[in-house]
């Protein structure tokens, strides 16, 4: 059939091509065909809602004049019959590459390149809206035949490469005709994503918080390039500008970045339409407030080879539920209003599109909006729908013919006409012959019954008694069987060569081993093609239920989002951190998220009791210093990344945010990294576990900035460091610099004179103004010393050093200055700078008055931060009471968030941990962890999860093990690597 | 309180000298010591409440109740431990303590030769008995360790030594006593390039056992040969055979352990030994049966999937005794040197986790003694044993308590003083208010 098909592709271009009217012709005379073509009685989707029983298509010069029951033929109009058939407009897709070669990665080196490749574009290699599609097009006629197949009929194609990655182009998929005639619109769209060019190599960004940031300040800079500020040229920005009215179209390839990307899109006036990740079911009302129409993927996964017990125990829950879920997150979009079309982008070959699209009917997208989100829906994202996306008049004539419901396993799709340019996939015409039929020659009387696929029809012929082998080849109303005569010893054969008739039968002769021919006639019994065809297997999947969505989504997710309580905790032991000091036998009452009462023999008509005797009840633990929870960490491609912000990538996800609600941790500060003296801005977290990640963050968040020192920010072990500063010395001037130009900024700004808005200054400023805070990452006290002396000329302080290993050794110019210590309890030895590092410095600290709290920076030994606390009184004597504090109220203080939290204090959030014995004690369990009165973590109800885990993953394996039997495709176990972020981790982009 | 805590800091003051590099080690014992009335934790899973320790010679002379003791104290040095609490010496197996000063300055690391078969190589002859992190171990109480080589498919061979020594002749308890080889993985990171993310299993794995087969039958072969020509990695690995040396095998995951134990059993290998054994508690009634001891990885872990149980790095280790399986804590992983200076609170956690607080202990003292093949000597406090042993105020399981005022090796009493009690004390007096 392929070769058919190719065949009589072949052939229609050597002859057809439409040349442009005002060339010249030397081919031949004039062949400008003006005759219409009118298909007759099908079934006509104009629209998805708008269908015709019965009706004509009329077309004329790649364009549909009209449709309708009782169309009026011009007389010079070609017609088919297509009695019983369908048409359906064809499919487009908005997300291709289609006709672009795949962008030259730069070549690879071990120095890292901090400046632009180019001049006289943007200063990032990674913006380029001045790509255009149209110019590295070139239309590529083998993977259009596959799209064709496939059903489509346009797509927009575009250059796959970059953060801004320029105009996409219009495309029909025209085999016959030249880009004058294809080419529906010449940029259609501007192509966006968080992907850095492979082009070039420029270090900035290499996170997904930095690529967002420059996305921010890229379209600030439009804006006043716009208004003619700017004293040099920038082609970049100029055809960003002239991009503008075009859609936005923005490649975020996952649930979480949607959200993320549509943060950016809203603060800039710009509503983009965004590629998803077939994830969306998992935080499905966060997208639909997004108010973004999606482009969604279906590649949906396999289900996983869970055979091998061994390899079973590292998959996540996660990832099975996934197989069972997403075949279900066309059909929940749809349910929640949300508009999309659907992609290929993503599927390995066009072939599995039907595949997996009958599968997310399967589960319950309703064939009317699947059309949709592949013809209406796609046009009108793209402004086109007078020309693409139907069948009204005018439009292009784009369109399918098939054998019947086009959502239906078993239709054939006959052709995909495109720009009025017939492709023939399956010959309508072909009559179907598969059955039984019975023939008798010389005297013995055969049954014969055809099977399989037209294009491969097999064929199966016996006699009462015996079966012989027999071959079958059907082209074209003909039909030639090879017959074995029953000698086996023999190799001989009957060759029949036969006509078949309209009413099925065959007929013509056979011609016998020994040379023979006699008449042939063959008549047809029974219709048989109940088999389908292999590669839709896929798709008979007995859709069983789909497992409920937790928040988050996996194992220790929450079945429903919890809820606040009235809670009195009966007779515990309160370390209230507060003038009362530790408080035995004493009852606290919650309510409302807040502590509402402290003291004896408290009652609530209410409230849920608890039974404290013999436990501890203490304020929720506060690491300063926490890089959980964070799709990236550190931008470190450049000196300076004020620009970027945690808030930007919060991973709500993160299973180390439930780890440490177990060790009572109930508030964080997510620090940028340490890769640069002037690092990104913080996120200030609540562990609310289930909550959207926006959710966690604090309402009025005090504004945090990381900044670092040391060995980290000069690149100590990298082999050639070229970034400067690469000492101590240079780090000074870094900041000096910075803090001159931010002055300098902030300074024209307030002056109301036009100015360029930079992000990144304008933190600084903020700094300035005493309005954002630095947590910085310092070790040896020569270089505190010296931040503190830049913060004194610029007349603001600094807010905590962190880490701050030798601040025992500066501890008394610490107090001087201001500024607080959030320090390990006891690491050390790690690298050069901390050799002198000692657990006694939060001890020593303290006693020179600095406020002192202990942090983590590391998911492990956050999990027990009481017992880091602990050491204090070990290292040095420091009161069980004061130590407590150090995780607790002190890093409340240093974040500013001590009015809320930080003590048991009537009127402050209800933020505390039920210990089931004394809180410094290494055998202490947080038995409760709650937060604003929403218990989040519980000993008890963590013994059900697992419970429930297990049943679950039990009864996803069985099915997967149903899925296998059944013959379905598996893939390999993989294991989630879980990355666990420090300091001087880079991206983590698949978060 | 306070005036006890001046108190305190005053005296330390005063016995400060000015910072130098280490501490010297400690004298040969000369007189005989007394410690009486602490709650004795003998290592072996019973208690003493209130005790009496005679030391002699380096030796533990005497050891039982103070009550009945019978002995004449006048003649000899005696220490009041009443309301504190003893131990016997903390071990650390699997340590690079020694062979890695700072772990970024790569002129001060030492623990992984090039290449993958290097059962020649000897971690006692780099271990800097000096180093500043050693000292820092023992004001918690980890007094002995096994110093083992990293890297390659067999890293070297370790020693046992104390941590109070001139040099290493001077530090080793038992040299070369142990074989150590790293199990392949049972997963393999995926190409980066290929776009293959995350792990996937080992292809490889059938072939690096297979490898690994061929080489310990051509070091049998050598070994019942004339070694006409010596070959040194051979020649190391023969002690596994004949049981001179155990062989620890670092594996983690349940199939690695079985497959590994299959494999010793194979080759005839007498002494083995599973390092890490982070999935060990599923085939505890395995190890049970072939007696293979389990060197557990560090309790202070995060687990290893997605949907582990929040405390199963905590809870493995009772997991594993409740099958009867010989079981010792390790320490290895990131920052493991410095870190190692917590394996008290590992033992400790894994009491909040299932284990009685004697159970925990013998995790990091007998038990460690048992498969590291010194209990003869050390690990629990009995007559004729080893005077390595110390006096910590209060419970030195747990952080709040352990705070050690007496720790002696072989009967020395030995300086509890670091690099960072000095620090601590030059900056405290510099901030001395009047």
């Amino acid at each position: 059939m392929n070769k058919i098909y190719l065949a009589i592709l072949t052939f229609l271009c050597s002859i057809s091509f439409y040349a442009q009217d005002y060339f010249p012709k030397n081919s031949g005379v004039s062949t400008d065909n003006t005759n219409y073509t009118a298909i007759t009685n099908a079934k006509i989707f104009i629209t998805p809602t708008q269908v015709i029983e019965n009706g004509t298509l009329l077309i004329k010069d790649g364009k549909v004049v009209s449709t309708g029951v009782s169309v009026v033929l011009p007389k010079n109009t070609n017609t088919m019959d297509a009695s019983g058939k369908s048409i359906y407009p064809s499919f487009i897709d908005i997300y291709s590459d289609f006709g672009i070669k795949k962008p030259q990665s730069a070549p690879r080196s071990q120095t890292p390149q901090y400046e632009a490749s180019r001049t006289g574009y943007y200063w990032n290699d990674h913006i380029m809206p001045e790509n255009k599609a149209i110019s590295k097009f070139n239309y590529d006629s083998k993977k259009a035949d596959e799209l064709i197949k496939a059903g489509f009929g346009v797509v927009n194609t575009h250059i796959h490469d970059g953060i801004v990655r320029g105009s996409g182009t219009l495309v029909a998929l025209n085999n016959h005709s030249g880009n004058e005639t294809r080419v529906i619109a010449e940029k259609s769209g501007q192509y966006l994503s968080s992907k850095k060019s492979v082009t070039s190599r420029q270090s900035y960004p290499n996170s997904l918080m930095g690529s967002l940031a420059l996305l921010r300040q890229m379209y600030l800079d439009a804006d006043w390039y716009a208004k003619g500020y700017s004293k040099t040229k920038d082609l970049s920005l100029e055809a960003l500008n002239n991009n503008k009215n075009l859609v936005q179209i923005i490649e975020a390839g996952s649930r979480a970045n949607v959200l993320r990307v549509d943060k950016i899109g809203d603060e800039n006036g710009i509503q983009y339409v965004i590629l998803g990740g077939g994830d969306e079911y998992e935080r499905i009302a966060d997208i639909k407030a997004t108010n973004a129409p999606l482009i969604i993927p279906i590649n949906f996964p396999k289900a996983y080879d869970v055979e091998n017990t061994f390899l079973v125990s590292s998959l996540s829950l996660h990832d099975m539920r996934a197989w069972n879920q997403k075949p279900s997150n066309p059909k929940l979009l749809a349910e929640h209003g949300i508009p999309f079309t659907l992609t290929m982008h993503g599927l390995k070959s066009p072939a599995d599109f039907k595949t997996n699209l009958l599968n997310a009917i399967k589960h319950g997208l309703s064939k009317e909006k699947a059309l949709e989100a592949l013809t209406t829906i796609p046009a009108q994202l793209l402004g086109k729908s007078h020309v693409i996306g139907s069948l009204e008049n005018g439009a292009y004539a784009n369109f399918l013919i098939t054998s019947g419901d086009i959502f239906n396993k078993k239709t054939i799709l006959f052709e995909n006409w495109v720009q009025g340019r017939q492709n023939i996939i399956k010959d309508m015409n072909t009559i179907d012959i598969r059955g039984d039929y019975h023939f008798s020659l010389a005297g013995t009387s055969y049954q014969m019954s055809l099977k399989g696929e037209l294009s491969k029809l097999k064929s199966e012929i016996k006699t009462n008694t015996d079966t012989y082998g027999s071959k079958i080849s059907y082209n074209k109303d003909w039909v030639h069987i090879s017959l074995k005569t029953k000698d086996s010893t023999k190799q001989e054969f009957i060759r029949i060569t036969a006509h078949v008739t309209p009413n099925k039968d065959l007929k013509g002769k056979a011609i016998i081993s020994d040379g023979t021919a006699l008449p042939f006639s063959a008549t047809y019994s029974k219709e048989d093609h109940d088999e389908a065809p292999k590669d839709e297997k896929e798709a008979d999947i007995k859709v069983t239920k789909m497992f409920p969505v937790t928040f988050p989504n996996n194992g220790y997710g929450f079945t429903e989002l919890p809820k606040t309580e009235t809670l009195l905790f009966k007779n515990a032991t309160v370390w209230t951190n507060e003038k009362e000091g530790i408080l035995k036998n004493t009852d606290v009452l919650i309510k409302d998220g807040k502590i509402s009462k402290i003291g004896e023999n408290l009652s609530s008509k209410n409230a849920k009791l608890i039974d404290a005797k013999g436990k501890h009840l203490t304020a929720g633990i506060i690491d300063e210093h926490s890089h959980i929870a964070a799709a990236s960490i550190n931008e470190g491609g450049q000196n300076s990344s004020a620009e970027v912000t945690i808030e930007d990538v919060i991973n709500e996800t993160d299973i180390s945010i439930y780890r440490n609600l177990a060790g009572g941790v109930t508030s964080i500060q997510i620090l940028h990294g340490s890769a640069n003296p002037i690092g990104g801005r913080s996120a200030i977290i609540k562990l609310k576990w289930g909550a959207s990640a926006n959710n966690l963050i604090y309402n009025n968040s005090p504004k945090f900035i990381k900044f670092a020192l040391g060995e980290n920010v000069k690149q100590s072990r990298y082999n050639n460091g070229v970034r400067f500063p690469q000492t101590r010395m240079g780090v000074e001037q870094v900041y000096i610099d910075y803090f001159t130009r931010a002055k300098a900024y902030d300074a024209l700004k307030k002056s109301g004179k036009p100015y360029r808005r930079d992000i990144e200054l304008e933190t600084l400023a903020e700094i300035l103004n005493k309005e954002r805070f630095i947590s910085c990452h310092s070790y040896v006290q020569s270089e505190i010393n010296m931040l503190m002396k830049v913060a004194e000329n610029f007349n603001f302080n600094i807010n905590t050093f962190t880490h701050i290993l030798e601040g025992y050794k500066v501890a008394d110019k610490m107090k001087m200055h201001g500024v607080g210590g959030s320090t390990f309890s006891d690491w050390w030895a790690y690298k050069y700078e901390v050799n002198d590092a000692i657990p006694y410095n939060a001890s020593i600290m303290h006693n020179e008055g600095v406020t002192v709290a202990i942090n983590s920076d590391d998911a492990e030994m956050s999990r027990r931060l009481n017992q880091e606390a602990a050491k204090s009184v070990k290292y040095g004597n420091v009161s069980e009471e004061d130590a407590l504090k150090f995780v607790t109220l002190n890093p409340a203080k240093l974040l500013h968030i001590d009015h809320r939290v930080g003590s048991i204090k009537v009127g402050k959030d209800a933020d505390v941990v039920l210990w089931t014995d004394h809180p410094l004690s290494v055998y202490a369990k947080a038995e409760k962890t709650i937060i604003e009165g929403v218990t989040y973590f519980d000993l008890e109800t963590d013994k059900k999860i697992r419970a429930r885990i297990k049943e679950e993953k039990s009864e996803l394996i069985n099915m997967m093990m149903q899925a296998k039997n059944k013959g379905l495709k598996t893939q390999p176990i993989k294991k989630k690597e879980k990355e666990y972020l420090h300091c001087d981790s880079i991206d983590n982009e698949h978060l | 309180m306070k005036n006890l805590k001046t108190a305190f800091l005053l005296i330390i003051m005063l016995c400060a000298s000015i910072i130098t590099a280490q501490q010297t080690p400690a004298p040969k014992q000369t007189n005989d010591i007394a410690i009486i009335g602490a709650t004795a934790h003998i290592g072996n899973g019973t208690i003493i409440k209130n005790s009496i320790i005679v030391i002699k010679n380096g030796k533990i002379d005497l050891i039982g109740d103070a009550e009945k003791s019978i002995i004449d104290l006048n003649a000899i040095e005696t220490i009041n431990a009443k309301g504190k609490h003893i131990y016997p010496g903390f071990i650390v197996p699997n340590s690079t303590l020694g062979l890695i000063e700072i772990d970024a300055v790569k002129a001060s690391d030492d623990n992984a030769e090039m290449g993958s078969l290097n059962p020649h190589i000897r971690s006692l002859i780099a271990y800097n008995a000096e180093s500043k992190v050693i000292e820092t171990m023992r004001p918690n109480g980890v007094l002995l360790g096994q110093i083992t080589p990293r890297g390659g498919r067999l890293s070297g061979t370790s020693s046992v030594v104390q941590f109070d020594a001139w040099n290493w002749e001077d530090a080793v308890i038992k040299t070369d006593e142990g074989l150590h080889l790293n199990w392949p993985g049972s997963f393999s990171r995926g190409n980066h390039w290929l776009g293959e993310a995350g792990l996937q299993p080992n292809k490889n794995y059938n072939k690096q056992i297979r490898q690994l087969k061929d080489y310990f039958n051509e070091c049998k072969a050598y070994n019942s040969g004339n070694k006409t020509k010596i070959h040194l990695p051979f020649e190391a690995v023969q002690g596994i055979f004949d049981g001179a040396k155990k062989l620890y095998i670092h594996v983690n995951d349940e199939k690695g352990i079985i497959d590994a134990m299959n494999f010793a059993e194979q080759n005839n290998i007498k002494n083995m030994i599973v390092v890490g054994g982070r999935e060990a508690y599923k085939v505890a009634d395995l190890l049970n049966k072939n007696e293979v001891p389990v060197i557990l990885q560090r309790v202070h872990s995060t687990p290893n999937n997605e949907d582990d149980d929040y405390d199963l790095p905590y809870k493995t280790a009772k997991l594993l005794v409740d099958q009867d399986v010989l079981v010792a804590l390790e320490t290895s992983g990131q920052m493991e040197r410095m870190n190692t200076r917590n394996l008290p609170f590992y033992a400790g956690t894994t009491v909040t986790h299932g284990l009685t607080k004697e159970q925990a202990l013998q995790l990091i003292t007998l038990n460690p003694a048992k498969i590291l093949g010194i209990d003869h000597l050390y690990g629990s406090l009995e007559k004729g044993k080893s005077a390595t042993l110390f006096i910590s105020e209060g419970d030195a399981m747990d952080m709040r308590t352990n705070k050690l005022t007496h720790a002696f090796i072989d009967g020395r009493e030995i300086s509890l003083e670091t690099h960072q009690t000095e620090l601590w004390k030059r900056y405290s007096e510099k901030y001395k208010h009047p």
